[in-house]
């Protein structure tokens, strides 16, 4: 009896709350892997990416266990931080991910190091801090569910994402 | 405290004061000779048998503790419970007084006997344990409880078994705490769940509206810390799994994850993550006061605690690369212990405090492993495309974890499974879930 009754009590754990809206917006990755490519570690292809403005991507990605800014995507945050500064009522969150080959308590940090050296980089363009927020998905979020190098490659990213 | 006042444990009989030639199971070794032993359904009476199928609707409250107890030591690796069609004494006699001829006959070299009651609407149950061949009674207890709690009855007299029969506390009252998978890998769906550890009696904790991860249970009390995206906000939370409340761990200015309990159950040590950077807090649940332990540019998590509370073990890539070390619990005298070729992560220190267990990445490969808490000694339990997050069992003899499968070349065909293993490297097995399962944490005993 007492024991239905912690039972019981446990179903008030569950509380009511917002649906994850930035995950809902990311699309589905689909399968194809003909068209990526890699340059070292470093995905270099086009797929998954969406534009905030012409001619600025929303992401970056990393070599695996990395979260050094390749000098290609050192342009897509000079991009993102202009388009930053023309539109000055946008803030923004930089979401940072990890591949699926990884602890998952150390990809949480390790998106987080990504996404700030993305941030740091904005930064140095000029872009205010309090413009900037930082939010890991580590692994959870991947756009590519394939188990290969490149659909790794795609996962392993900081996107900047608009947060109003 | 609730839980454990439950059960009213009452020893029915001393054991016999000097034992010698009984039979005794080494669990340091792979098992591959279990021992055969038999489970006969405990005897119930008419009267209770009504009773106990009007309460509970089981046929045969009896004879279905009894297969409690039969696939709880059948899982252990450790015995092999002979079939029932080959029983040649009814329950009621043999738990009177066996004819040991009988079950030597079946190769027995145990036998558990017992009888269930309906007194003042509670289950009472006694068992015996029977040594075959020296035809000896080895133990005796009897345990009163309320009839909800049947599988438990049939958990504990499986803990009392293996204690006698192995010399260590047993592992069968406990409850796994996990997080279940639903979903697309891309848009996974992931809830709270809890269970029995041989599966039953589960239930769904939160309803997945936000993701959730790493719950762990506090090794003192009921209660679980776990990593919740409430708002899209990443934060360590607190939750008593009896009263349903739950709040958040101290308030940061960021992301706060990778939490576990200390051995007291007083403090929640967990990582920090701020400007690219992750360092290792507590927070001491009474006074509220928040400590710095490590303090480093590097990525520092996945703490765990000695089972004393002196040390802390956790990942750190201050190397340069994933790799384990051990600190005093001040996070004074940092010593890296992992020097073995590949990356090494999640270490958690053996509640009987001797070794660590951890994830290893190597070549492609991931394992599950063990090693002293100086480092040496690394053993390497189990090897697969991807397994991580190792929980011990209360003693310290089994550990459970998850393991993913590689997608096909479409994407398609990931699961993730909850596996346990022997500290021998023997015995591993899926651990059955309703949905996918990952980060599995292993309570206590819910009873001793």
């Amino acid at each position: 009896m007492i024991l239905s009754k912690i039972f019981k009590n446990t179903l008030v754990v569950i509380v009511a709350c917002l649906v994850l809206s930035a995950c809902a917006t990311k699309k589905e990755a689909t399968i194809d892997s003909i068209g990526g490519q890699i340059q070292g570690d470093v995905y270099t292809g086009t797929e998954g990416v969406k534009y905030l403005a012409d001619g600025v991507p929303d992401r970056v990605f990393f070599a695996t266990n990395e979260s050094i800014l390749t000098t290609a995507s050192r342009e897509t945050l000079r991009a993102q931080a202009a388009w930053l500064r023309k539109n000055s009522d946008i803030n923004v969150v930089l979401e940072g991910h990890a591949d699926e080959r990884g602890t998952r308590e150390y990809n949480l940090a390790l998106g987080e190091r990504r996404a700030n050296s993305a941030k740091d980089y904005l930064m140095t363009y000029g872009i205010s801090s309090d413009r900037i927020s930082v939010l890991s998905y580590g692994k959870e979020r991947p756009i590519d569910s394939g188990s290969t190098p490149l659909a790794w490659s795609k996962n392993r990213r900081s996107v900047t994402v608009k947060a109003n | 405290m609730l839980i454990k006042k439950i059960i009213i444990l009452s020893v029915l009989l001393i054991l016999p004061t000097k034992v010698f030639a009984l039979i005794e199971v080494d669990i340091t070794r792979g098992n591959l000779n279990p021992l055969p032993l038999a489970v006969s359904p405990l005897s119930i009476d008419d009267k209770s048998k009504k009773s106990f199928e009007e309460i509970l609707k089981k046929e045969n409250i009896g004879s279905e503790i009894s297969i409690i107890v039969e696939n709880n030591l059948k899982i252990s690796g450790l015995f092999n419970p002979l079939n029932k069609d080959a029983f040649l004494q009814a329950p009621d006699i043999a738990n009177l007084k066996p004819r040991f001829e009988d079950w030597n006959l079946i190769k027995a070299q145990a036998l558990i006997t017992g009888k269930v009651t309906y007194v003042d609407e509670k289950l009472r149950v006694e068992f015996r344990l029977w040594d075959v061949l020296a035809a000896k009674e080895m133990m005796a207890l009897a345990f009163t409880t309320v009839p909800s709690n049947w599988r438990r009855v049939g958990h504990i007299i499986s803990d009392k078994v293996y204690e006698r029969l192995t010399g260590e506390k047993g592992y069968f009252d406990t409850r796994i705490i996990y997080v279940a998978e639903e979903g697309p890998k891309t848009q996974r769906i992931k809830k709270l769940a809890i269970m029995d550890q041989d599966g039953f009696n589960n239930k769904f904790l939160t309803l997945g509206n936000e993701l959730v991860l790493t719950p762990r249970f506090n090794p003192a009390s009921q209660m679980v810390t776990y990593l919740s995206y409430f708002k899209n906000l990443p934060r360590v939370y607190l939750l008593d799994i009896e009263t349903g409340t739950q709040e958040v761990v101290g308030d940061f200015p960021g992301m706060t994850f990778a939490p576990r309990f200390s051995p007291d159950g007083k403090k929640i040590i967990m990582s920090f993550a701020k400007d690219g950077k992750s360092d290792i807090y507590t927070m001491d649940l009474e006074n509220r006061i928040v400590e710095k332990i490590t303090n480093h540019p590097s990525i520092d998590t996945s703490p765990s605690y000695s089972p004393d509370g002196k040390y802390i073990t956790f990942n750190s890539d201050r190397s340069g690369y994933q790799q384990i070390y051990v600190m005093k619990n001040d996070g004074s005298n940092v010593k890296r212990i992992s020097f073995g070729k590949g990356l090494y992560g999640t270490p958690v220190w053996s509640p009987r405090g001797d070794l660590i267990a951890f994830t290893k990445l190597h070549k492609g490969k991931f394992y599950i492993g063990v090693m002293r808490t100086d480092g040496t000694g690394e053993r390497l339990l189990t090897e697969n495309y991807y397994q991580e997050a190792p929980s011990w069992s209360p003693n310290g003899r089994v550990l459970i974890f998850y393991r993913e499968t590689k997608t096909d070349n479409k994407g398609e065909g990931f699961s993730a499974k909850l596996w346990s293993i022997d500290l021998t490297g023997y015995n591993e097995r899926l651990v059955e879930t309703p949905t996918d399962a990952s980060d599995p944490s292993w309570s206590s005993l819910l009873s001793n």
